[in-house]
This record gives structure tokens, sequence and C-alpha cells, in this order.
């Protein structure tokens, strides 16, 4: 009997260790993260620094950078798994734009790294938790995918960063009104999916003279919006939608769902998924009875290597909405890519996460309060104001103005210039813009 | 009379029977409704029934590996699937140098035994050293460890291949002499499927003819019976149970080929849901028995292709293959409350009781 006694209260000393030791760093660092900085941290630097020294009048406080430290730009991007080459692409553009910008901003050497965001919500959980807890990051470049942004954007908008998305592209990000919207500690590159499911739509009714078209999603925030708009655009020019399905992310038997869409007859599939879904779903079309001529369409997550290799011949004609800039450009940074890492971009979106760089950097260098002796001093709430105001940057996939309203296609937050085009497959090498093939723009 | 039934009737039984109860009815009036719908042709019922056979093939070709490490063991190899998967993700690069080289399309029947020779041999040999490695130390020990151990052994060859292999995917060129399909009133039928339904089937009677008919067979079914009986009886159990996780493998190996015809994009962690899915199978069968396994997957792989169109379409669910593997297991649950061992599970409970 004592001994159980004796086993129970040693486990309770040992629980209330573990959460005594789980809880005291958290509690500190948050602390430091929200409030602190605006009233304590300039205090803690007075000593050491010049009479006149730095006041932090920032509204959600400053971030304050030694003359030998670095500025700390991180990113969360999808690094691995199965749609890795997007993030591992976005990741090599920024570094890129580091070494284009000779490795420094306003004489500090740029740090940058950053954590896996596994295009889900608990990897943007994971990511942005992880990020959220290092009070040196001044800004994110992420994340890849609307999934892992809707959560880890508040996460982010509480650690006091500024969050600039290469490839977000879920029109609730940044539509007036939505939960899910945190301008200005978030702004993207990347257009807004109203504009590429509308193109898509508008291709397909115009170009296309197709009138019946079905939808297939995968359950993923990116996905389920980009199919809506797409329907909606495509129901108001007059078409008619047959099916809107939904498979799993890593369903690989789609029988059912085909047969059950092959029952409409729809002359066009959009599925605007991602790998390997998608390309499961791109040969088994080809042997379901009904399906075997309808037109199969993608949108961006398809815009991959790996769609090649997955889909094998039956990728022949195949159809992905994706951003069209111009080519000198994409060549040109190709031949940097090819110089840097050896090998043709892996993804798109390259050119986009080297301007969100670029957008951050021109940010930081106007905001910043330097010392005499090259102390940095960047004020949090101003670093996103001046992000969130952006205007007529010059950027490689065009100029780029983030506070500005488009109807239905462009808010607040979303800085895209660049139009969206149509691409079409080859069985082949993977090689834009030969293959997939620009075949039209809007 | 009347008493004794109402003693033994519990609580948990009368709501266990009224779920039972539900599920049935919701299948039957959606079946009922979505026939009547008229929605779908009797062309396209055949071939999602195709489709399943042929996924139950497969499945059942990973559950022989399940069934019979149980049926030895008792215990649940919850590595499996990657033994399931090492077989295919390796033979790919063969099989794609032999289609690149052409050699595959002027000897289609040496080039597909290639590969289906290295399949098997890197899924037998990864079985075997599981087994040697991961669990024959632990033989004694308590129930719960070699399953745990399953499962580490499980991520630690899962992240080995990812290692090897890289996480991208890669994909199966599929033979020309494959290509074609032919059409039977109306039915098209795809030659790989053609081809998984005979290789699954062929696979399993030999499977079952070696358990069954040869000496190395019924010293299996002899350490399956009683391990120390047997061991006194002259049979080397170490041996014998080496080549149970060998034919396993073999099986498995020859599964991730016939999967790969069917779906071909393979990468490290493809073996996870095919490997739950056997595992089920198994389980619905009446795991440890070798035609139960068999039965199972064959009803798996029908409810899985069919199901979702056919018992939820009528019922206005929206998106319903989204929700195949709720059916699925839905069904295992059904199945279970009526028949708590499995469908052929009872031979075996006597047996061993």
């Amino acid at each position: 009997m004592f001994k159980r006694l004796n086993a129970l209260l040693a486990l309770l000393v040992l629980a209330s260790l573990v959460l005594a030791a789980c809880g005291s760093p958290t509690t500190p660092t948050q602390a430091t993260a929200t409030m602190a900085p605006a009233t304590e941290a300039p205090a803690t630097e007075a000593p050491d620094t010049e009479p006149a020294a730095f006041e932090c009048t920032d509204a959600i406080g400053c971030v304050d950078i030694a003359p030998d430290e670095p500025i700390h730009i991180a990113y969360a991007l999808v690094v691995s798994g199965p749609n890795e080459s997007l993030g591992v692409d976005s990741r090599n553009a920024i570094e890129i734009a580091i070494d284009d910008i000779g490795g420094q901003i306003l004489g500090h050497d740029v740090r940058f790294d950053g954590e896996d965001e596994g295009c889900s919500a608990e990897g943007g959980q994971a990511a942005a938790t992880k990020l959220a807890a290092d009070p040196t990051i001044v800004a994110v470049v992420g994340t890849n995918c609307s999934s892992a942004a809707r959560v880890a954007i508040p996460l982010i908008d509480q650690a006091g960063f500024v969050m600039v998305s290469s490839s977000n592209t879920a029109p609730d990000l940044t539509e007036p009104g939505s939960d899910n919207n945190f301008v200005p500690a978030y702004a993207r590159v990347a257009h807004n999916d109203n504009l590429q499911g509308r193109v898509a739509a508008e291709y397909v009714y115009n170009e296309l003279k197709l009138t019946k078209a079905a939808t297939i999603h995968d359950g993923s925030l990116y996905a389920d919006q980009l199919q809506q708009v797409f329907a909606a655009r495509f129901q108001e020019l007059g078409g008619t939608i047959t099916a809107q399905e939904a498979v799993s992310p890593d369903q690989t038997d789609m029988s059912s769902v085909l047969s059950s869409i092959a029952a409409g007859t729809p002359e066009i599939v959009y599925f605007p998924i991602f790998m390997p879904a998608g390309a499961f779903i791109i040969r088994q079309a080809k042997q379901t009875p009904g399906l075997e001529t309808a037109v199969l369409m993608g949108a961006d997550g398809l815009y991959s290597p790996d769609l090649i290799e997955g889909a094998g011949e039956d990728v022949e004609g195949f159809l992905v909405s994706s951003p069209a800039a111009g080519a000198d450009v994409e060549a040109e940074y190709a031949e940097k890519h090819q110089a840097k890492f050896g090998g043709p971009p892996p993804s798109t979106f390259h050119l986009h996460a080297y301007d969100s760089f670029m957008i951050i950097k021109n940010a930081i260098e106007e905001v910043a309060v330097q010392d005499a002796d090259g102390t940095l001093h960047i004020g949090r709430q101003a670093l996103r104001d001046a992000v969130h105001n952006t205007e007529n940057h010059d950027g490689l996939t065009g100029v780029l103005t983030c506070n500005e309203t488009v109807e239905p296609v462009k808010y607040p937050g979303d800085c895209a210039a660049a139009g969206i085009g149509v691409w079409e497959y080859h069985f082949g090498e993977f090689g834009p813009p030969a293959n997939p093939e620009l075949i039209w723009t809007p | 009379m009347l008493r004794t039934w109402r003693q033994r009737i519990t609580l948990t039984d009368i709501v266990v029977w009224a779920i039972g109860v539900a599920i049935g009815a919701v299948i039957i009036i959606g079946t009922i409704a979505t026939l009547r719908s008229g929605k779908y042709s009797a062309n396209t019922w055949l071939d999602l029934t195709v489709k399943g056979l042929a996924l139950g093939g497969v499945y059942a070709l990973i559950a022989m590996g399940y069934t019979l490490v149980y049926g030895i063991l008792r215990m649940i190899n919850f590595a499996h699937s990657e033994v399931f998967m090492s077989g295919p993700f390796t033979a790919v690069f063969l099989a794609n140098a032999l289609s690149r080289s052409g050699f595959m399309d002027r000897q289609p029947l040496i080039g597909m035994l290639l590969v289906l020779a290295l399949s098997i041999a890197v899924s037998m040999t990864i079985a075997v050293l599981l087994e040697r490695i991961a669990y024959r130390p632990l033989r004694h020990a308590p129930r719960l460890v070699p399953l745990i151990t399953a499962i580490g052994a499980s991520f630690f060859l899962q992240y080995v291949f990812r290692g090897l292999y890289g996480s991208g995917f890669q994909a199966y060129a599929i033979p020309k002499v494959l290509q074609g399909s032919i059409t039977i009133g109306g039915l098209r039928i795809f030659n790989t499927q053609i081809a998984v339904i005979l290789g699954a089937l062929g696979m399993m009677f030999a499977l079952y003819a070696i358990v069954q008919w040869t000496k190395t067979g019924k010293a299996m079914r002899a350490v399956s019976e009683d391990k120390e009986a047997a061991a006194l009886m002259g049979i080397d159990v170490d041996r014998i149970i080496s080549l149970t996780f060998a034919l396993g493998g073999i099986s498995a190996g020859a599964a991730g080929i016939l999967y790969a015809l069917l779906f071909p994009v393979v990468n490290f962690i493809m073996g996870f849901i095919p490997g739950l899915k056997a595992f089920t199978a198994a389980v619905l069968g009446g795991i440890g028995n070798v035609p139960g396994a068999f039965l199972g997957a064959m009803i798996l792989g029908l409810i899985e292709s069919i199901g979702p169109n056919l018992f939820l379409d009528g019922l206005g669910v929206p998106t319903p293959s989204q929700l195949k593997d709720a059916i699925a297991f839905t069904i295992l649950v059904f199945i279970l409350i009526f028949r708590p061992t499995g469908i052929l599970g009872e031979r075996m409970a006597q047996s061993k009781a």
C-alpha cells in the first residue's frame, strides 16, 4: 500500500517538474515578443550605447540588431515531402536574391534559415510556433501552401513579425472582413485565386468553347476555394457544372469519383489539386468510360516536374493555369539558378519568392534607424506598414503595389501584378517555357 | 428460455446491435435509392467491379503477410507495409532502365519477370532481416513489446528508403504489351487489370498450396498450433518462422509490382495506406486464416470501389468518394459486430482454443 502511495507521489512530483519545465521558457518569450520590447528593450540596451539612445516608440516593439549581428529573415516553406519542389524552388530564389544584393542589408549580413511547413495545417502550425519563439526574426517569407498559411498567420501576427508569401493564393487570406485576414501582418506576391479561377473559367468557356465542366478538390483550402471561383465564373458565363467532387490528398484509387463524374458527361474536368493525387486522376481518367476524351485541367499546384514523372504519357495535353511572367525575365533567372544550383528551377513561383524577399528588404531599408555605431533598430509595426504600403515596386513578376483594390481579384495585401496564363504539358523533359508550353494569356 | 436471454443481453449488446442495424439500414436504403435513380449504367457498375477485384487481389497478397505471421507468432507485423513498399520502390529503377533501353518492348516477358524477381527478392530480404533483427530477440517478451518494435521498424524502414531513393515520386513505365484493353460486350477491361487479377489469383493459389500441401507447410501449421510440441517433434522452429516471413515478403513483393501496374507512381510512403487496408482485409476475413484473407481482401476491394457510389450517392451525400475509406472501415465494424472473429475466423478460433 505504502509502496503504491510512494509511487503515486513520485509520479506527481515528476509531473509537476515536467510541467514547470515546459511552462517556464514559454512565458518569458511570449512576454518579450508581445509587450516587452515597447518598454523594456531599449532600457536594457541603453547602458552600452551612446547617450542619445534610440527610444522605441513602435506600437508592437522593435528589433535591435547590434553592429556585428545579422538581420534574421526566416522562411516557412514546404521543403520536404511530396510538394518539396515548390518550397525548395522558393528557397533557392531567396538565396539568389540574397546573392544579388551582396548578402547584406544596411551593412548587416542576412541570416536566412527557417522551418518546413509541410503544405498542411499541422505543418504550418509547427513551423510558425517555432519561428514565433525566436525574437531575433525580423520578417518571414512564407508560406507556400494556403492551408499552412491559415494557421501560421495568426501565430506570426502575435509574434510581431511580418510575413510575405510567395505562393499563397486562397482568396480569404486577404478578403476584407474574412476571419483569416491578418493584413498588414501579411502580404503576398502570388495572385489571388479569384483571378486564377476566373482566368481558367474564361479560357475554358471562351477559348475552348466548352460548356459542361466538373470539378474535383482535395479538401485543402487552396483547391476548394479555387474550384468554387472557377465554378461560379463558369456558370456566370453560361456554362453548366455537372459535379463538384472531392478526393483525399493521399488517395490512389480514383475510380469511384471518376465514374460518378463521368455520369454527368462533362467536357472538361478541372482539378486544381496537388501531386500525387493529380497524377492518379490524369492516368485513371483516361481509363474511365465517358472521360477518355474529356479535357483535363489543373492549376499552379500541378506545375511541377513530378507531374510528368507521375502521369507518364497521359500527361500529353494536360492544361494548367499558372503565372506567366515575361520569357526574358524567366530565362535570366533560369541562368542564375543553373549557375548556383545546377539544373532548371524545379517549380513555379520562384520569381514571386524573389520579389517577396525584395519587398521585405526594401521595407527594412525604409524603416530601420541606424545608430552611429551601426546598431539597427527596426520597428515591427513600422515594418508591417512599409511592406503594406509598397508601391510600384519593380519586381521580376511585374510592378507590384500591395495596398490597392481591384474588385474582385485584388485586395489590400495582394501585391500581385503578373497575369495568369494557360500552359500545356507534353510528354518529355520538364523545361519551361517549352514544356509546359505557354499557350494562352488573357 | 426468455429469462436466460434477458440475463445474457447487456446494454452494450443492445447498443452494438443498434449500430449494426443502423449501418445495415443505411446501406440498404442507399443502394435502393441509387439503383432507382438510374444515374449509372450497368457498364459503369461492371467497370467498378473489375477495378475492385483488381484492387482486392493486391490487398489479398499483402494481407497474406499479416495473416501468416499472425498465425504463427500471434503478433501483428505493422512493418509489413514497408516490406511491401521496399520491393516496387527498388524495382522501379530496373523497370525504367529496361524500358529506356528498349529491352522491355522486345522481351516483355523476360523483362517483367526480372522486375518481379527483383521486387520479390528485396521484399523477402527485408522481411527476413526484420524478423531476425527486430523480432527474434523479443520472441519471449510481453506481446506489446514486438508490436511497438514493429511500429518503430516501420518508421525506420520508411526513412531508410527515403534516404536511399529520395522523397520524390518514381513512375513505372508500363510495358507496351500491357497498355491496351479488350472490350467484352461494351465493357472495356484493361490488360493491366487482367494481369493483376490473374497474377494475384496465381500467387494466392501457390501460397495456399505451399501452406496446405507441402512438408514445409505442414511444419508451419504445426508451429502455429504449438511451438514447443513442434520443436519436440524435430521441427526447427526458428527456420520455419524465418520461412513464414520470407513467404510474406514474397507475396508483398509480388503485390507491390501488381499494385504498381494499377497505380504506377511509387514513393517511400506508398505502403502505409495499402498496408492498413490489407490488415483490415485480414481482420475482416479472420486473421490467421489464408482463404479468409483472400475473401476479406476481395470484399474490401469491391466495397471500396463500388461502395461510395452505391451506398451514398442515392442518399444525396455530397462527394461520396471522399468517404470511401470511412465506408470500408464502417463495413469492417458492421461485420465484426455480427462476426467478431471475422468471416472465416471461426475455424481458427476453435482449433486454437
